[in-house]
């Protein structure tokens, strides 16, 4: 008769309780996990935001572009400044198209470039009217082979503090003016954004008073500085950043440069603009770059150009004051905000 | 912000574990520190926008918010569930907030502003706006030092509760701050708002429900 392993001595034996708790600790495990993946992919769902868009924009036909204006100084001289076109180091594309306000397609800087795929730039007609002697539709193919495209590189100074430096196509907005004639009553210009909720479906909620809305003084928009766009990088320009076409004023704060304009008029008084009416006390009509006048909630002073890990000084206009400050002599810069 | 203050003690926990939810305080802890360590990652990889600094701060103080709004939330939760488990991770919640809080200051004090102390300190006396999000760093802190039970024992449980009251203050200003921060739609620190006014609304009817009970006893 075979004898039978001696049992374990019981000193080998799992205890109960503890083969029980072994059961919780695996469950305790498995709880552990699961709440902790939950609360961190919660947060970051809720917190983490800023991914791009990748953006695509189409060449524009180069027989439309020309160099860009050479300044009036003294030929061979090394130092002749051209404001028009500015040596600094240019914002890369990929940010110039990825960071934008333009609340119509969206609140966050990413999101116009994620939602621009609803706004069509063609067909396109832009309406010229009031204190003009030729009042007329055009269409946008139409406008840009009236003047020759101007590739001109500006900095551009946001009133959040941000500024970058980007190569536009475009022609100044004074010669525009000069085509369609104003009337001697003409003392302003007003521009006002499509106002079409289907394009722009941020127009449903009430952020803004929509259509965005801007105006600059005549002579302001007379100045050659002073330009519409078309274009941005030799391309044409991408929804998030105004397309078909965009004001640029380089020495005011960026939100002056409204975006796919569909009307232009010359106006006797001075015309509403967008962030003046929503807060009057922290966005003037003027909007020009001033270090001095602080944002009620933020100083002026300094900027961060983007791609800049240190922020520099901002300049008077934006650096642009010897081309500009002439235009408000005698008027306190600090009412007139 | 500590456990086991409005809840009786519960009996000692069987040794090698904080009983059956020994697991959830490390899981809240670990699962909070999640959005730091991808925030870093993405920074990291340069993934974080043109803006990386502001997106970094954005991120972070939201972070904040959230996290202080829900260390807000654990009482009433366990007010109208009668749940405990709310109160046993309300202090890791609170100090979450306050390391994302501390967080944000540093990114703005070290990266945004090079610390520049002048700029800072003008920053934080002449704009309401940093102002009061510095006045929410700085109440946090005693808050974040008597954390701990120690500081609770030698407190006294009446004086601490007084002082963690400044939770809710500090709160309020998180939400104010980003009111300010935003150019102008405030939607989204609205809803914030909206959400700590029907925290404290819970802990107000609460209260005056207990109020009511005493008297209706001390009456019968």
């Amino acid at each position: 008769m075979r004898r039978l392993p001696p049992p374990p001595p019981s000193s080998e034996i799992t205890p109960e309780a503890r083969y029980l708790r072994r059961r919780e600790i695996l469950k305790s495990v498995g709880l552990f996990v699961g709440t902790a993946a939950a609360m961190g992919t919660g947060l970051v769902a809720l917190t983490g935001r800023g991914r791009r868009a990748n953006i695509t924009a189409e060449p524009l036909p180069a027989d439309l572009v020309v160099p860009p204006p050479t300044p009036a100084a003294p030929s061979g001289s090394a130092a002749a400044r051209n404001p028009f076109t500015t040596d600094e180091p240019r914002t890369p594309y990929e940010d110039v198209t990825t960071y934008n306000n333009y609340y119509e397609l969206g609140l966050d800087k990413e999101d116009p470039a994620r939602n621009a795929k609803t706004l069509k730039p063609k067909p396109w007609t832009v309406v010229f009217e009031g204190e003009i002697k030729k009042p007329q539709r055009v269409d946008i193919d139409t406008l840009l082979k009236w003047f020759p495209l101007e590739e001109r590189v500006y900095r551009m100074r946001c009133v959040e503090t941000w500024s970058m430096v980007i190569p536009w196509l475009g022609f100044p907005l004074g010669k525009l003016l000069e085509r369609l004639e104003p009337t001697s009553r003409a003392k302003y210009v007003a521009f006002n954004t499509l106002m079409d909720p289907e394009q722009l479906p941020f127009q449903l909620t009430d952020v803004l008073e929509w259509p965005y809305r801007e105006g600059l003084r005549l002579d302001e928009a007379m100045h050659p500085l002073t330009m519409l766009a078309a274009g941005l990088y030799g391309k044409s320009l991408p929804g998030q950043n105004g397309a078909p076409l965009r004001l640029v004023v380089p020495w005011k704060y960026g939100f002056k440069g409204i975006k796919s304009i569909v009307r232009i008029a010359l106006v006797e008084k001075e015309p509403q603009t967008s962030w003046n009416m929503a807060a009057p006390r922290e966005y003037g009509f003027y909007a020009n770059v001033n270090p001095l006048v602080a944002h009620p909630r933020w100083s002026q002073a300094m900027e961060r150009r983007i791609g800049d890990l240190e922020k520099r000084p901002t300049l008077p206009f934006n650096g642009y004051a010897e081309e500009v400050a002439h235009l408000y002599a005698g008027m306190d810069l600090r009412m007139h905000y | 912000m500590t456990s086991a203050i409005s809840t009786p003690d519960k009996p000692a926990a069987p040794r090698g574990g904080a009983g059956k939810l020994g697991w959830l305080v490390p899981a809240i802890v670990t699962g909070g520190l999640v959005p730091a360590v991808v925030l870093a990652a993405r920074a990291a990889r340069g993934d974080l926008g043109a803006n990386p600094i502001a997106e970094a701060m954005n991120q972070l103080g939201l972070l904040a918010l959230v996290l202080l709004v829900l260390s807000l939330a654990a009482t009433p939760l366990q007010i109208v569930t009668g749940w405990k488990w709310p109160i046993r991770i309300r202090k890791s919640l609170g100090l979450l907030g306050f390391f994302y809080v501390c967080a944000h200051f540093l990114v703005y004090a070290l990266v945004d502003q090079s610390l520049a102390l002048r700029a800072i300190a003008e920053d934080i006396t002449k704009r309401p706006f940093i102002l009061v999000g510095f006045a929410a760093f700085v109440l946090l802190i005693p808050l974040a030092a008597t954390s701990t039970a120690k500081a609770l024992k030698r407190m006294g449980f009446a004086r601490w509760k007084r002082l963690h009251r400044l939770a809710y203050v500090v709160a309020i200003l998180g939400v104010i701050h980003f009111v300010m921060r935003v150019k102008k739609d405030v939607t989204e620190p609205a809803i914030y708002g909206a959400v700590l006014a029907g925290l404290f609304l819970i802990r107000i009817m609460d209260w005056v429900r207990k109020r009511g009970n005493k008297r209706g006893a001390a009456r019968g």
